[in-house]
Parts: structure tokens; C-alpha cells; sequence
């Protein structure tokens, strides 16, 4: 344990963990997850899984809890930074990580589709998802993970039964405000698709002044059997900020799920990405784009695992790097004895438009089954130059000929989204942020 | 409307052009053939304004303007174009933006206004028909998984949109069938008027069977070592270029 925990809360501190605030089952999964955090401790460069990825500058925030927002926030202020303004979709708005309800919409869904805060739906305490939460099969696996199952206060619980399909795309916007004590917001999302079910569910991280604060966030996904889903997460915090998040999906039978991650905020955004193939015929896709400027650094930090026969999984993360920004991809793909027929394939693909810009990619291909078929790749370099001639020779100027050639590399992540109105506006964004200034 | 002046270039220590003089005149189509390493592409490319060659000697002229000065994007807009030996794959770049986006820029330079997205998709259109391209190729990305010959055909069918008045095309045969050369060789000498100029670049006769040439140069070791009417590409195809080879060895250096 280092010094920087031994200076942290301790969850039996926290005003929401009172007994009487919440069930005992949660307070002692907090105390256990909390032990967890002192047991593995601050991560360092010493970390395989943290070499590229320095925390130190975390440490000169004051680390606690954040606390609900003194002064009310109205719905305009959290709209105005989001980037998917008017989009069609159910809204629901945290503010400091806790629920906004006089912000968000009632969601009135039929046939027993079940949208929530996760914070009332653990209060109601029919104890419906202390299964999920406290199952010993779905252990915390870092120590920022743990740190919030100690410190949640709330976040979004979506469960659907079986052959139902939630019909609009459901957006849980993450506005914080800046703070010097309590900088630290926790959300967690509880995701859970019965058999057939399919739902699409939006996190979108923002900030609501430029104070510096840090976003640890854990998102779950349970696909049931034949089940489809489709997770978007869009950070675009401001560059004061850090932000931390762990995505954890367990996919079954035939499910489905797409995952994309759009980095483009935050002066240090890492994304834990952990997915178990557990039923035969599963398929994921990993899709993600960063943009960083000035010292900005974007880590992706994904483990995909093979457990059962003829899945199929593809990761595909695009990152345009500016200035002395870094980017980290790190993706390992663990094919295990009884997952034959396995077809994985990785691709990581670096745009540096600097001589100080740096890319550290690690893929990693760890099989133990004989039949499968595994790729990977992996490209760092400068724009094509045989490209921009060929744009410029046909008159095109070359400003405009490197803003076509940087739009086509994030246009190839941004087409992969599948909620066509968010696809359209994430374009329009991505062209916007790489406009020639 | 075209003229080289004692063109020296070359790349790092090599020089690869070493002296060349050309003068093409409007309504004119030249040929240039050589054997491979002679310096054909590179005097395309040079043409076009491809970096990374360094011009030590000489003049390069397109209507009076002085063409070294102009980046490639210049050039475009005077309307010099230049069909690729190997043209680039572009994924992501969707083909009908990639062309409106270079025609309305060349017009933009030219003070025309900018053509109407509906105007622009019927005029590519026609001009996709006339290179026989499949239905799809105007959604695909810029000969992102196309064959050699789609590639081939689509230099052309841009050139044919981008209607320019001196066009150089490098190799434009090479990975061509004959019926898609012929289609590709239709395609160019519909372009074909009093205002413009061509200048085709080739290793074999074959393709001036077909864009027929007024006037046939023969490079060899960076220099024109030969000029003359058709005649010249045939008796080169007959004698083979180990006969230029030998004549030049002759001329005075």
C-alpha cells in the first residue's frame, strides 16, 4: 500500500454508505472492494499493464469522493457540452456522478424494459441486481475498478428481458464540475440483455468548467443468449481533466456486442476494455478513435477472452496525435484450449502529424487452442505521402489534402457505429476537430 | 503551349534526366517511349510536381507560366494533368467527393463558381459511362480494391471529368486488356482538340495504335535521343530499343 491510499476515504467514511442509506449487502461488497484497492494499490510504471501510462500527475489532486452539486445545474448547461445535442434518444444526466431526475427523462418503457438510476434501483432494495454486483465471477480486476465499487454513488441500470428491444438508444451524460475537495466522480453502469433482447446504450463524459477533476467509471454488460447490444462511450472532457474507465462485458451464446470508444478530451484518458467470449458463436467488436493534442495522453488497455468455441472478435483503433501527445494501445487477445475455431483479428493504426508525438502499441496473442485464426497489426507513421500528391495533383491544395486524408483514417472507425443519426453527428464532430486552423 | 528547356534532375547524387528538350503545341499529341530506366516516369512526375527531385538545370514552361514554381495544386488548376503509372489507394475517400472537391477547387481558382451537388453527380455520370465504370465505383473509396485495369480506367475517367488541356498519361496501357484499352484510349481521344495538348508515355507501340501520336520521342539514359513521326514507334517495336541504344552512343555528349 502506498502513502497516496493511505491518505484516501474509506468507504464506512462516506455520508451515501451510511447503514441506513443503503443495504448491508453493499456496504460490505464496499469494504471488500475497498481492500481490494489497498491490496493491489496505486498503479506504477513498474506495472506491466501501466508501463506506458504515468498517474503521477492524479496524485496532485486531493482524491474523494465527489459530493452532490451545491447550486442547481439546468439542463441547457449539460446539453450545450454535449455532442449529441437533439439526437433522438432517452436522456439521463448525472451531474457530479450523481442523478439528475429533474434533468433526465422518465423513461416509460414497456414489457418490463427497466431504465433507472442505479442508484434508486439499488435503494429500492428488491435487491434485483445484488446478484450482478456481488457474483464472485466478476471479480474487479484493477484497482481503479475496485476504488469505485468502494466510492460509487450512482449511474445508469438498464436491464431488458427476453426478445424485447429497446427502441431509442438510451444516453447517460456524465456533466462534473471541477472541484478542489471531492474531485473524484464514480459512475457505474449496470447493463444487463436477456436472451434476444437488444438495446443501445451511450455514455457521454463532459465538463462543466475547465477545474481539474477525475471521471472513474466502470460500465458492466451481461449479453444473454442471441442478444444484441451496441456501447458508445464519448468522452470529450476538458484537458484539465483525467478520466479513467473500465469496460467489462460477458457475451453468451450467439450474443452480440459493439463497443466503441471516442477519446477526445482529458489530459490523460485510459480505457480498460475487458471482454469474455463465454458462449459459443459470440461476436465483439472493438472500435475506437482518439484525437490528442498539446501533452495529452489516450490509453486503450483491452483484454479479450476466448473461452468458448467459433467466437468471433475484432478490435480496430485508430489515433490521430498532434503536438507531444501520446497514445497507448495495448491489446491482448487470450484464446483459451477449448475455444477452437476462434477468428481474431487487431488492428491498431497511428496518425503522428508531429516529430514529438509518440505511439506505444503492445499487441499481445497468447493461444492455447490449435484451430483458430489470429491477426494483428499495427502501423504508426506520418501521412501518406503518395496520397497527398495524388489529392494535390488533381488540385487539390495540400491543407485540404491532409484534412481529407486525417478525416478518411477517423471516418474509418466513425462508420462503424450503428445508430445512424449518432454515426452522422460523430462525423460531423470528428470533421469539425480536425478542421485546418 | 508546352516547352522543356535542357531539363537536368535526378535524385540525391543520381541524375536521371540530363538535359532534355520538348516542345508541344496545342492541339498536339506526343509520345515518349523508352526502355525501362530511361527516366519516363520521372519526367512525368517531374512534370506533375512531385517532390523530392532535384531539378539542377533548366526550364519547364506551361502558357508562359514558369511550371517549377507552382506547387502540383497549381498545376492542376492551369490544367496540367497527370494520369498515374500507379495510382494511389485511398481508403476512406470517397470517390465522387474526392472529384467534386478537385473540381470545384480547379474552378475556384479559376474564378468559376462551384458546381451544384446534382449538376456534379449528372455530369460524373456521363463521364463514368463514357470509361464503361461499374455502378458502384462513384461510392467506393479512391482504387481501394480495385483491379489494375478499374485503376487505369479510373485516371482517365477523372481525367475526362477534369477536362484539362495538357495531359500527361504514364504508362496508362501497362495492366490493360485490349478491350479496356481501347475503351481507355476512347475515353482520352474524345479529349482530344485544337486547344490541348497530350503527351503519352509508353513502353510499347500497342498503345499508339490507338491514341496515335503526331510526333514520338525515344529517351534513353535521360535524354531524347530520337524524334520523328509514327513511323519511329514502329521501327523501334521492329528493331528494339538496343538499336537507339547504339545510335545514341554515337551522338556527341
Amino acid at each position: 500500500m502506498t502513502d497516496s491510499v493511505a491518505t484516501l476515504p474509506h468507504p464506512n467514511d462516506l455520508p451515501f454508505s451510511a447503514p441506513a442509506a443503503e443495504p448491508e449487502w453493499l456496504s460490505s461488497l464496499r469494504r471488500s472492494a475497498w481492500d481490494r484497492f489497498e491490496r493491489i494499490g496505486w498503479p506504477t510504471l513498474a506495472d506491466e499493464d501501466w508501463r506506458f501510462t504515468n498517474l503521477n500527475p492524479l496524485k496532485q489532486l486531493s482524491l474523494t469522493p465527489s459530493r452532490k452539486p451545491a447550486s442547481p445545474v439546468t439542463r441547457e448547461a449539460v446539453e450545450a457540452r454535449s455532442l449529441l445535442k437533439g439526437i433522438e434518444a432517452v436522456r439521463l444526466i448525472f451531474v457530479d456522478g450523481y442523478f439528475a431526475p429533474e434533468l433526465s427523462d422518465r423513461p416509460e418503457f414497456d414489457h418490463g424494459i427497466h431504465v433507472a438510476s442505479l442508484g434508486q434501483a439499488l435503494g429500492n432494495s428488491n435487491g434485483s441486481y445484488r446478484p450482478y454486483l456481488t457474483a464472485p465471477t466478476r471479480p474487479e480486476l484493477n484497482a481503479f475498478a475496485a476504488l469505485n465499487t468502494a466510492w460509487f454513488a450512482d449511474g445508469v441500470a438498464v436491464s431488458v428481458p427476453p426478445r424485447q428491444t429497446v427502441s431509442l438508444p438510451i444516453l447517460a451524460i456524465f456533466a462534473a464540475h471541477g472541484a478542489a475537495e471531492g474531485p473524484t466522480t464514480n459512475p457505474r453502469n449496470f447493463l444487463r440483455l436477456q436472451e434476444g433482447s437488444s438495446a443501445t446504450f451511450i455514455e457521454e463524459h463532459v465538463s462543466l468548467n475547465e477545474t481539474p477533476y477525475l471521471t472513474n467509471a466502470v460500465t458492466e454488460c451481461l449479453v444473454g443468449e442471441q442478444a444484441s447490444v451496441e456501447h458508445l462511450k464519448i468522452q470529450d472532457q476538458s484537458p484539465a481533466t483525467h478520466h479513467l474507465a473500465t469496460f467489462h462485458a460477458w457475451l453468451e451464446r450467439h450474443s452480440r456486442l459493439s463497443s466503441h470508444s471516442l477519446a477526445l478530451g482529458a489530459r490523460l484518458a485510459r480505457n480498460d476494455l475487458r471482454v469474455k467470449l463465454e458462449g459459443e458463436g459470440a461476436e465483439c467488436v472493438l472500435n475506437g478513435l482518439y484525437l490528442t493534442d498539446g501533452q495529452r495522453l489516450a490509453d486503450h488497455h483491452m483484454v479479450v477472452d476466448h473461452v468458448a468455441p467459433r467466437c468471433q472478435s475484432h478490435e480496430y483503433f485508430n489515433g490521430i496525435l498532434s503536438d507531444r501527445s501520446r497514445g497507448v494501445f495495448h491489446g491482448r487477445i487470450l484464446v483459451q484450449q477449448e475455444a477452437q475455431k476462434t477468428d481474431a483479428k487487431q488492428t491498431s493504426k497511428s496518425l503522428l502529424l508531429s516529430d514529438e508525438a509518440v505511439v506505444n502499441t503492445k499487441p499481445q496473442l497468447e493461444i492455447y487452442a490449435d484451430d483458430v485464426k489470429c491477426t494483428h497489426g499495427a502501423t504508426i507513421g506520418q501521412m501518406d505521402e503518395e496520397a497527398i500528391f495524388y489529392l494535390r495533383a488533381r488540385g487539390i491544395p495540400l491543407p485540404v489534402a491532409q484534412q481529407i486524408i486525417q478525416l478518411a483514417f477517423a471516418e474509418e472507425i466513425v462508420e462503424r457505429i450503428q445508430e445512424r443519426a449518432v454515426r452522422q453527428r460523430l462525423a460531423d464532430v470528428v470533421q469539425e476537430r480536425l478542421k485546418i486552423t | 503551349m508546352f516547352k522543356i528547356e535542357n531539363l537536368h534532375a535526378g535524385v540525391e547524387d543520381k541524375s536521371i534526366l540530363k538535359g532534355i528538350d520538348l516542345q508541344i503545341n496545342a492541339g498536339e499529341v506526343h509520345a515518349v517511349m523508352g526502355p525501362n530506366g530511361s527516366g519516363k516516369s520521372t519526367l512525368a512526375q517531374i512534370i506533375a510536381g512531385r517532390d523530392g527531385y532535384d531539378i539542377t538545370q533548366g526550364t519547364m514552361e506551361f502558357r508562359g507560366r514558369d511550371l517549377l514554381d507552382c506547387g502540383p495544386e497549381e498545376r492542376a488548376h492551369l490544367g496540367v494533368f497527370l494520369a498515374f503509372q500507379y495510382p494511389v489507394e485511398i481508403p476512406g475517400v470517397n470517390t465522387t467527393y474526392f472529384l467534386k472537391a478537385a473540381v470545384n477547387e480547379v474552378r475556384k481558382a479559376r474564378g468559376l463558381p462551384e458546381m451544384d451537388a446534382v449538376k456534379f453527380l449528372q455530369y460524373i455520370r456521363e463521364k463514368a459511362k463514357l470509361l464503361d465504370l461499374p455502378g458502384d465505383f462513384l461510392k467506393r473509396s479512391i482504387n481501394t480494391g480495385f483491379s489494375g485495369g478499374e485503376k487505369k480506367r479510373n485516371e482517365i475517367f477523372q481525367m475526362a471529368v477534369l477536362e484539362p488541356d495538357f495531359a500527361v498519361l504514364d504508362e496508362t496501357d501497362s495492366g490493360l486488356d485490349i478491350d479496356a484499352l481501347k475503351t481507355v484510349s476512347h475515353g482520352v481521344n474524345q479529349l482530344r482538340n485544337a486547344q490541348r495538348a497530350q503527351l503519352v508515355i509508353t513502353h510499347y507501340q500497342r498503345l499508339l495504335d490507338y491514341i496515335v501520336p503526331d510526333i514520338v520521342h525515344v529517351l534513353h539514359d535521360g535524354r531524347i535521343v530520337r524524334s520523328g513521326d509514327r513511323d519511329l514507334a514502329l521501327e523501334l517495336e521492329k528493331r528494339g530499343y538496343s538499336w537507339v541504344a547504339e545510335a545514341s552512343a554515337t551522338l556527341p555528349a
